[in-house]
């Protein structure tokens, strides 16, 4: 399996991604905005094709559309935090520009029927050049580096927003920065894992964590540690088994880890018990 | 597109011309009929989606309506059959997501995220599996307004007015439920049946409008819409009216506008729907705007 390039870039990679996001993952879903990464993951969508129609890198339509965007939502929805009805609305037109990026690019390079479109919305991490993962593993690393120096205010912001303001934490710069970097973190695993699948790593492993751990930065470890492993995992299962595409398989390995924590622990977990040192 | 070029003549900004030469296309006829049962319908189940904040849910389930579509045709079943089986399982899944209740809506919307991509993740799988659909697959995600037979353009008439007539009969006790779950269930109304009903409702909804709109653009016609009129008023029966009324309006300048252009539909009926919402936004702040220097003097 290891003799293969293709084989070494993808776990490679995917090792980062993984990280990236399941680390990322904890803090989205306790800070419930599973919804904004869903409306996230659409945007990549929409930011890739315009770049290939626009005759782009694809990488820059995708950094560029998910950061602004991710912008966008935390500076229009701070006071009503949880405005699902806005976000919606926001992304299903989003969703409709990337429909006029996909018929423009497909009438302009007349290469297909959508297969850009295909690679972009389920990803392809066996496609995934030495340079290629070099970047995302950078990326990555930087976004594991923001969101673990910023994570002890981070975690007091989201337990109690008002208190944490009320101590200095800078609340909603943080808010935002926490969306800049969940916004990277889409754009980078959109190129593993698909625009439509990427929510299954962000979401899948931390809500398993989120079962499993009543210590925050435990869950978090577990967090990353599911991610990884269900990218490495799935990457081994669609080797092994060539006709299961290998974004599927890791989402497949991802939403088992979900369901045996939620069959082990179907109550605790939550709420979580804050350590007294962070309350302080 | 197949357009008889003899035929089409494009946009003479004549109106009643053009709208005749619309009409004259027996596919564009069916597009309408279609595309309007499915507004109106999407106008009035979003109306009461988006009061029970229940967007994240109905996007879910729209999403589920690929993996259905894909199987279908894997298995060699009709298309019809996926939808409408993929989106009835999804409901079903996402009451029982929701029923082990502690309270936490974030962990509640973990799970819905996570169904989503496990959904998507085996909807590719099948599109892989069988092979010839892989050209279909954006066919199957963002629709094909323009290619409706005169069965499915019926169906959907019919699946429309059912969906209408349950939401008639459970309309008033379901507004009671959506605006205060727990007054409603002390009055003695079933909550939770109305809620699990108004699930699958929804997803019967969504089954039959991703045949036309694909699977990622039915969201769109449903909260878009309903978002609009909650905007401009929070009466439930012009907002309803309202909802619908909108979803109209988008559905067929968006066909028309297609049909005179080279882009697809997906994209003016969002665009449209979208432009409405920011304008009652607009009008909303401004009216607020009004109303408090009127109060300051």
């Amino acid at each position: 399996m290891f003799t293969h390039e293709f084989m070494r870039n993808a776990l490679f990679a995917g090792t980062f991604i993984g990280a990236a996001c399941g680390l990322v993952g904890y803090f989205v879903v306790l800070r419930a905005q599973v919804f904004a990464g869903d409306a996230l993951s659409h945007v990549a969508f929409a930011g890739a094709l315009a770049a290939a129609a626009f005759g782009i890198d694809v990488r820059i339509g995708l950094f560029a559309a998910t950061i602004v965007v991710a912008i966008g939502m935390g500076g229009l929805g701070d006071r009503a935090r949880a405005d699902d009805v806005t976000i919606g609305t926001v992304f299903a037109w989003i969703l409709g520009l990337g429909v006029l990026f996909l018929a423009v690019f497909t009438t302009r390079s007349s290469a297909g029927n959508g297969t850009a479109a295909v690679r972009v919305l389920f990803g392809s991490i066996f496609g995934l050049s030495g340079s290629d993962a070099a970047i995302a593993a950078a990326v990555s690393v930087a976004a594991i580096a923001a969101t673990l120096f910023a994570a002890r205010p981070l975690f007091f912001a989201s337990f109690d927003p008002d208190v944490a303001a009320a101590q200095g934490v800078p609340v909603r710069l943080l808010g935002l920065g926490f969306l800049a970097v969940l916004g990277a973190v889409s754009a980078e695993a959109t190129q593993a894992v698909g625009a439509l699948l990427l929510l299954g790593l962000v979401a899948a492993p931390a809500a398993a964590a989120h079962r499993l751990a009543h210590n925050p930065y435990a869950g978090l470890a577990l967090s990353t540690v599911f991610a990884v492993a269900a990218v490495w995992l799935g990457l081994t299962l669609s080797y092994v088994e060539t006709q299961l595409p290998p974004s599927t398989a890791i989402i497949i390995v991802a939403t088992a880890f979900f369901v045996v924590a939620a069959a082990a622990r179907s109550e605790a977990g939550w709420p979580l018990r804050v350590p007294r040192a962070m309350r302080r | 597109m197949s357009i008889d070029a003899a035929v089409f003549q494009g946009l003479s900004w004549n109106l009643p011309a053009d709208v005749r030469q619309l009409l004259a296309f027996h596919f564009m006829v069916n597009a309408l009929e279609a595309g309007t049962a499915v507004a109106v319908m999407a106008g009035a189940i979003g109306w009461f989606m988006v009061l029970r904040r229940q967007t994240f849910a109905g996007h879910t389930l729209a999403v589920i309506a690929f993996p259905g579509a894909a199987g279908a045709a894997l298995a060699g079943l009709p298309l019809a059959t996926g939808y409408f089986g993929a989106c009835v399982a999804g409901a079903l899944a996402l009451a029982g997501v929701s029923a082990d209740r502690t309270g936490s809506h974030s962990r509640e919307s973990a799970a819905t995220g996570t169904v989503q991509a496990f959904a998507l993740g085996l909807g590719f799988l099948f599109v892989g599996l069988y092979h010839g659909l892989l050209n279909g697959i954006s066919s199957l995600l963002f629709g094909t307004f323009l290619g409706i037979s005169d069965t499915q353009a019926h169906t959907l008439v019919a699946v429309a007015a059912v969906a209408l007539a349950l939401l008639a009969v459970a309309g008033r006790p379901l507004l009671f439920a959506s605006i205060d779950g727990d007054v409603a269930r002390a009055a003695g109304v079933p909550v939770r049946a109305l809620s699990l009903g108004f699930l699958l409702l929804l997803g019967l909804a969504v089954a039959a409008t991703s045949q036309i709109t694909g699977a990622l653009l039915v969201f769109a016609l449903l909260v878009a819409p309903a978002a609009t009129a909650q905007q401009l008023t929070a009466r439930p029966l012009p907002g309803l009216l309202l909802s619908v009324l909108l979803g109209l309006a988008v559905t067929w300048l968006g066909l028309a506008f297609a049909y005179f252009s080279i882009y697809p539909a997906g994209f003016y009926i969002t665009s449209l729907a979208f432009g409405a919402y920011v304008l009652a936004r607009v009008a909303r702040a401004l009216a607020a705007r009004r109303t408090a220097a009127a109060a300051g003097h």
